[in-house]
């Protein structure tokens, strides 16, 4: 691990992972699917963890490359928990109330094929242009 | 293609069901049920236009639709892609018709400032927030502005404290600045103690590095190079990503010595907090981080002349230390356009109680009440009447139907008797009874008062004593005037800011709900039937055909009469559990 | 200095910049009224929490009432100390004090003294508005102090004393909100804790939470008791006090007038702790010049600085505090125990009557003194050297039952032998007293020579710590002097660090020495009475005719006759002590 020691350095490391993170949520050209799992003290004790590790095995076993991230709280108390899938070349499409009949769904739909399922949580603010 | 239909509570209730049902047999009368799929939601937040139906991936989004709409939906926009125009969303101000919905107002309703990284990064990695421009505020204080410009920029903004009370941040830097000392301290109070708030917690747990960072610019700025977070033990999750966080830090560099080539030093530790709510006050806050009782003192001295060890230290909200990288980075004018004149970016609140859409949400200041609850919010749950929104947690007081359109700002909650607070938010609808709201929150003053100055120790214990009696059945009229005078004396009085609001919600709820007091006083009655001593389990003579079941079922052998024959309560010894009414098949019990 | 311009009660008032509004006030002769706040200004203790609230005054243009103890003056502030606003909430906070406050003033300790019932009576408060839940304790009895803590009202000036002035920390605020009072870790046992019983915590409550254990009972029944003969001993320091409780002006010397009630009232011998304290001096003193010869002359196994022993709070406190150091206070007892073993040896002797038909009682300024009498060590097959210990005031308590006129009684003088005593006991009373009486004799001793001037001013005053060396014709003797235990703390911080060249250290633990002990009439925090009673002390000194210890004639008799020489054989058995490790006796019970 390097020391940032400059805002030259800064700025390189956040080019080199602002790509990073540009690829992960437009999808890359193998066409990975993103996956965030919100993780805040709420998320977990509604089961987040549980859905999150459930759906790492899972996608794993049946052969399907998805990258997991965790994240904090999304906001969305009353749909706990909550993940955020992303699909290449798609928008970021944010489901509630996934249990791991839920997730299991969402892979097998959503993920697979593409095919959105119920329990999607509208989005309703604006975030702020960096 | 995919046609959304939002299955919120409240469009739920006006049938958003039966659009689903209805929809999907139409596209299968097209034959269309393989390549159009419809999908139910989460609440769209916009339930004053409910039911909604959002076209994907068009973004058309149909308010007020009904059950009968739907086959022109699937004949008109799904086969021949035309918009059913009746159905759109009529932008209140232009009249004009909005199709998309990233153009319409509603979801200009929140912007994300402070939670601006929470949801979207991994907060363990710090190279996720470094990608979200993470720490460039920091380098820019660094490199290219000395301490007084960067107090200027936070004075610029207008920013003001989240915690609650609302002083400016940028003069509380300043007077801080000014007092030369050896050492000095930077403090971020994470003692978030009001009933039902939890935005620091979520800050903390989704975005670790924007604190930092903003403590260390702070440091910078007041020429401090020890920062202490102080965190309640009861945030794990949260102690352990700042633990991670501040690890990370070091090891980039970013805490430490000589931070980004500056020769500025910094950096932070964490104490926690027993949970006691009288120490989210700063001095009390700074007592407690000494090894001393957690009480207040007396202000004058202030911390930022005499704080932590007796050395100039500066307090600051999570919340509010959220919103600094921001302003350094956009600068103070972008910040200070959004808001009202006085109150200047966006407040982040937690949205509880008899509402659909309880969750975590950040507003521009000056938004409405009505566009919180009936726009974000969802509306209140099951369709009922909205009654009273609780802001300011105990300290606060209750905003009404008549507050609805009032823009929320640090001074006009106060000109309503209520205040911001750090952000909780608790909704009401008729099934709350006011006495009872208002006993609620003082049993948790009561509770939480350290009992250092009299009119907090005993005022708040007499006044929720005079509460408790009157919803017992037992209060006078000359009570209302004892708890008047004695609330006002204890905010009068009282030594800290924990004491000079805690009669808020007494207060408040006396103004605004007088009648619900006079109701429990005169006619001993609880409107909204919370309170139990009022109400009376009373079995109609009519309805009863003497089954015996409520009887053989009352835990205490209040009922009594004989078989096939009508039974009645002895009110005496009723304890008003309601197992009776479980039992009764005939609908002869009831509560009055 | 400078001044400022500020406006108090539509007066204009220039004052001193940094002052508070209560300061200036009272400067002014507008009496705010207050209750937690408590200053002795000569020994710069101050409690201000600004807790109780009853001090409040309305500031133009501030949105709540400030509280004036706690308030510095800002220049054009506009003050109104008792406006309809001010004069509602005073009232009302006073209401909720007392609402929480048991009503039993007939049976009281404080009644009659209580700050809470006369500012109660003040504020023409007739009826307590608020019924509701009273907190409750149990109360507590150590063997000096009762803690009833229903009666706590918070002003926290216990735990100041305690924990400022004593750094004994057995008080401090414990639980919270309307539960919150003053009281021991985990609210166990006075007697678990390191208290000292020095009873400065009683000295400062304002209503009746603390007092000492009375005792007045006990000794009326002894003296009633035909079998049994009762003496007395009288404190240096109670007949500079006990005047002020009869109304006369602090200060006042009523040494007679004392002797005159204590006969009147039936004690069969009325004797003088003052005698005790000559004898202190001859024991103490010889114990200083043997231990400063021995270190001289290169002895190591001799440790310096001699720390005095009269003081039993000061006593408790290194017993608990300094356990590594418990060699290096004096050995003597203190004076009122050689009175004890004197009276039960060699004056029951002369009686002819066995020990257990004598009642000895001692009447002291001191509370702790109740706690020293009841110690193991000072007892023979259990019986006591002295049975009670009764403060100045209960002295004043027994006059007032007993329906004697203090302030018309005549004058008469304490039975001899053992009510004889010089200046140099008296000043045993005021802190550096007990060193400048040693000294005294000491140098006369040490030298050979007689002392010319025998006022060691350069020993007097109030300084919390003070220190002078004194010349014993040519040998620098270099004398601390400590009140208060946190002053006491810092020397003997000093002298475990090896960092003190001292030969001799008094400290007592009261402000101003015993004239300010916690059985002394109550001085509600005006350290003028504190002063007056000092400057009696050395008044009453110099009004007598023989001023240093060793020239007490009767004295020097009882060496002759009976003792031997001082810390002789018979001296060692009788009137010297050791001392314990009790930092192990501090219990927390989790």
């Amino acid at each position: 691990m390097t020391k940032i020691k400059s805002l030259a350095d800064l700025k390189a490391m956040k080019q080199s992972i602002q790509d990073k993170i540009d690829t992960r949520q437009k999808g890359n050209a193998e066409g990975l699917a993103h996956v965030k799992v919100a993780m805040a003290t709420c998320g977990i004790a509604a089961g987040a963890k549980q859905v999150m590790d459930y759906m790492m095995v899972e996608t794993e076993k049946r052969g399907m490359d998805v990258v997991f991230t965790q994240t904090g709280c999304m906001g969305y108390c009353h749909a706990e928990p909550t993940i955020e899938v992303t699909l290449p070349g798609k928008e970021p499409i944010v489901f509630g109330y996934v249990d791991l009949k839920k997730a299991d769904e969402i892979i097998e739909k959503y993920i697979r094929d593409g095919e959105l399922v119920d329990g999607i949580i509208p989005v309703n603010y604006q975030t702020i242009n960096k | 293609m995919h046609l959304l239909v939002c299955g919120g509570t409240g469009c739920n209730a006006s049938k958003s069901q039966e659009i689903a049902e209805t929809l999907k047999s139409n596209l299968k009368d097209k034959g269309l049920e393989n390549e159009v799929q419809v999908i139910l939601t989460g609440c769209f937040g916009f339930c004053e236009k409910g039911p909604i139906v959002k076209i994907m991936p068009d973004n058309t989004f149909y308010t007020e639709v009904k059950p009968e709409d739907a086959a022109d939906i699937v004949e008109e926009h799904v086969i021949k892609g035309r918009k059913v125009t009746r159905l759109l969303y009529t932008d209140p101000e232009n009249k004009q018709h909005v199709a998309d919905s990233k153009h319409m107002g509603f979801y200009k309703k929140q912007l994300r400032i402070a939670l601006r990284n929470c949801g979207f990064i991994d907060p363990q990695n710090i190279e996720e927030y470094v990608g979200a421009d993470g720490y460039t505020a920091l380098a820019k204080c660094l490199g290219e502005m000395t301490p007084e410009q960067v107090i200027n920029e936070i004075k610029l903004s207008g920013l003001r404290g989240r915690g609650g009370g609302g002083f400016p941040t940028g003069l509380k830097w300043e007077i801080a600045a000014k007092h030369e000392a050896d050492q000095k301290y930077v403090v971020c109070n994470a003692d978030e103690g009001d009933p039902g708030a939890f935005m620091d917690r979520s800050i903390l747990e989704g975005d670790p590095h924007s604190v930092l960072e903003a403590m260390t610019i702070n440091g910078y700025a007041i020429k401090a190079t020890k920062g202490l977070i102080y965190i309640r033990a009861e945030y794990p999750l949260a102690i352990n990503r700042l633990l991670t966080a501040i690890g990370q830090a070091r090891e980039y560099g970013l805490l430490g010595k000589d931070i980004l080539g500056s020769g500025f030093d910094f950096d932070i530790e964490l104490r926690y907090g027993a949970g006691a709510f009288v120490c989210g006050e700063e001095t009390a806050l700074i007592h407690s981080m000494e090894g001393n009782r957690g009480e207040p003192t007396f202000k004058p001295p202030f911390p930022a002349e005499s704080g932590y060890n007796n050395k100039p230290t500066n307090v600051n909200n999570v919340e509010t230390y959220a919103n600094i990288p921001i302003i350094i980075n956009k600068g103070a004018e972008w910040f200070s356009k959004i808001g009202t004149e006085k109150s200047k970016g966006t407040k982040v609140f937690a949205l509880a109680g008899q509402i659909n859409n309880v969750g975590l949400i950040e507003v521009p200041m000056g938004i409405t009440l009505r566009e919180i609850i009936y726009e974000i919010g969802g509306g209140i749950k099951g369709g009922r009447d909205f009654k009273a929104a609780q802001t300011g947690g105990p300290s606060g007081g209750c905003l009404t139907t008549k507050h609805l359109d009032t823009p929320i700002d640090y001074d006009n909650l106060v000109a309503a008797g209520s205040m911001m607070g750090s952000g909780g938010m608790v909704v009401m609808d008729d099934t709350s009874c006011m006495v009872a709201i208002a006993k609620f929150y003082l049993e948790f003053t009561v509770e939480e008062s350290c009992g250092k100055c009299t009119p907090c120790r005993v005022g708040n214990k007499r006044l929720y004593e005079i509460l408790e009696k009157i919803t017992k059945g037992n209060g006078t009229m000359e009570d209302l005037d004892t708890l008047r005078n004695l609330g006002r004396v204890i905010k009068d009085t009282a030594l800290c800011g924990l004491g000079q609001t805690s009669p808020n919600p007494v207060i408040s709820t006396i103004e605004n709900f007088y009648d619900e007091y006079v109701e429990h006083i005169k006619d001993k009655k609880c409107r909204a039937g919370v309170c139990k001593s009022l109400m009376q389990y009373i079995i109609d003579p009519v309805q009863c055909v003497g089954c015996t079941a409520c009887a053989r079922n009352c835990p205490v052998n209040a009922i009594q009469g004989e078989k096939k024959m009508p039974h009645f309560i002895d009110k005496e010894l009723c304890i008003k559990c309601g197992a009776c009414i479980e039992k009764c098949k005939f609908n002869a019990i009831s509560i009055q | 200095m400078e001044m400022i311009n500020i406006i108090i009660d539509n007066k204009p008032v220039q004052a001193e910049k940094g002052k508070t509004i209560l300061k200036i006030a009272r400067e002014i002769g507008i009496d705010i009224p207050t209750l937690c706040y408590y200053e002795l200004d000569g020994v710069n203790l101050e409690n201000r929490p600004g807790g109780c609230r009853v001090c409040v005054v309305e500031i133009e243009g501030r949105r709540n009432l400030a509280p004036a103890c706690a308030t510095e003056a800002t220049e054009g502030m506009n003050i109104k100390t008792h406006s309809l606003r001010v004069v509602n909430a005073r009232r009302t906070v006073v209401e909720l004090i007392l609402s929480d406050h048991p009503a039993d003033c007939l049976v009281c300790s404080k009644s009659g003294k209580c700050e809470l019932q006369s500012l109660a009576q003040r504020l023409g408060i007739r009826e307590i508005p608020y019924q509701g839940a009273q907190s409750t304790y149990r109360k507590d009895m150590s063997p000096a102090i009762i803690r009833d803590i229903d009666k706590c009202i918070m002003c926290r000036r216990c735990e100041t004393v305690c924990n400022v002035w004593q750094t004994v920390g057995a008080l401090s605020a414990i639980n919270r909100g309307f539960e919150a009072v003053v009281a021991t870790a985990y609210e166990q046992d006075l007697v678990k804790s390191p208290c000292t019983y020095c009873g400065q915590c009683i000295a400062a409550c304002p209503v009746g939470a603390l007092s000492e254990v009375d005792q007045t009972r006990q000794v009326i029944t002894a003296i009633s008791d035909p079998t049994k003969t009762v003496i007395v001993q009288t404190a240096p320091a109670v007949r500079v006090a006990l005047g002020e409780e009869f109304g006369m002006e602090p200060g006042t010397i009523v040494t007679g007038k004392m002797a005159a009630v204590l006969r009147t009232i039936g004690f069969d011998y009325v004797f003088d702790t003052d005698f005790a304290a000559d004898l202190t001096i001859m024991e103490e003193g010889t114990e200083l010049l043997q231990r400063i010869s021995k270190f001289m002359a290169g002895d190591k196994t001799v440790k310096l600085p001699i720390l005095t022993s009269c003081c039993p709070g000061w006593v408790n406190f290194f017993e608990y505090n300094y356990p590594d150091m418990l060699d290096v206070p004096s050995t003597a007892k203190s004076p009122m125990q050689m009175f004890g073993a004197v009276a039960k040896n060699y004056w029951a002797e002369k009686l002819g009557i066995k020990r257990e038909d004598m009642v000895v009682v001692s009447i002291m300024p001191c509370v702790a003194k109740k706690f020293e009498c009841q110690r193991d060590e000072f007892k023979v097959d259990s019986n006591p050297d002295v049975d009670f210990a009764l403060t100045t005031r209960e002295l004043a308590e027994l006059v007032r039952q007993f329906n004697i006129d203090f302030n018309a009684i005549e004058e008469q003088d304490f039975d001899q032998p053992l009510g004889e005593s010089t200046g140099a006991s008296v000043i045993f009373g005021a802190t550096g007293g007990v060193i400048e009486a040693a000294t005294r004799t000491a140098y006369e001793l040490f030298t050979g020579k007689k002392l010319d001037k025998v006022d060691f001013t350069e020993l007097r005053g109030l300084e919390g710590i003070r220190s002078a060396t004194v010349d014993f014709d040519g040998t620098p003797i270099n004398i601390g002097i400590a009140h208060g235990l946190a002053n006491a703390r810092q020397l003997l911080d000093q002298v475990r660090e090896g960092k003190t060249n001292f030969h001799a250290i008094e400290v007592m633990a009261c402000p101003g020495g015993c004239i300010g002990g916690a059985g002394q009439p109550f001085h509600h925090g005006n350290f003028d009475i504190i002063r007056k009673r000092h400057e009696a002390i050395y008044r009453e000194d110099a009004g007598k005719p023989i001023r240093k210890s060793h020239e007490n004639p009767f004295i020097q008799a009882l060496y002759k006759d009976w003792l031997g020489e001082p810390c002789g054989e018979l001296s060692h058995h009788l009137l010297h002590t050791h001392y314990f490790d009790k930092s192990k006796h501090i219990e927390i019970e989790g």
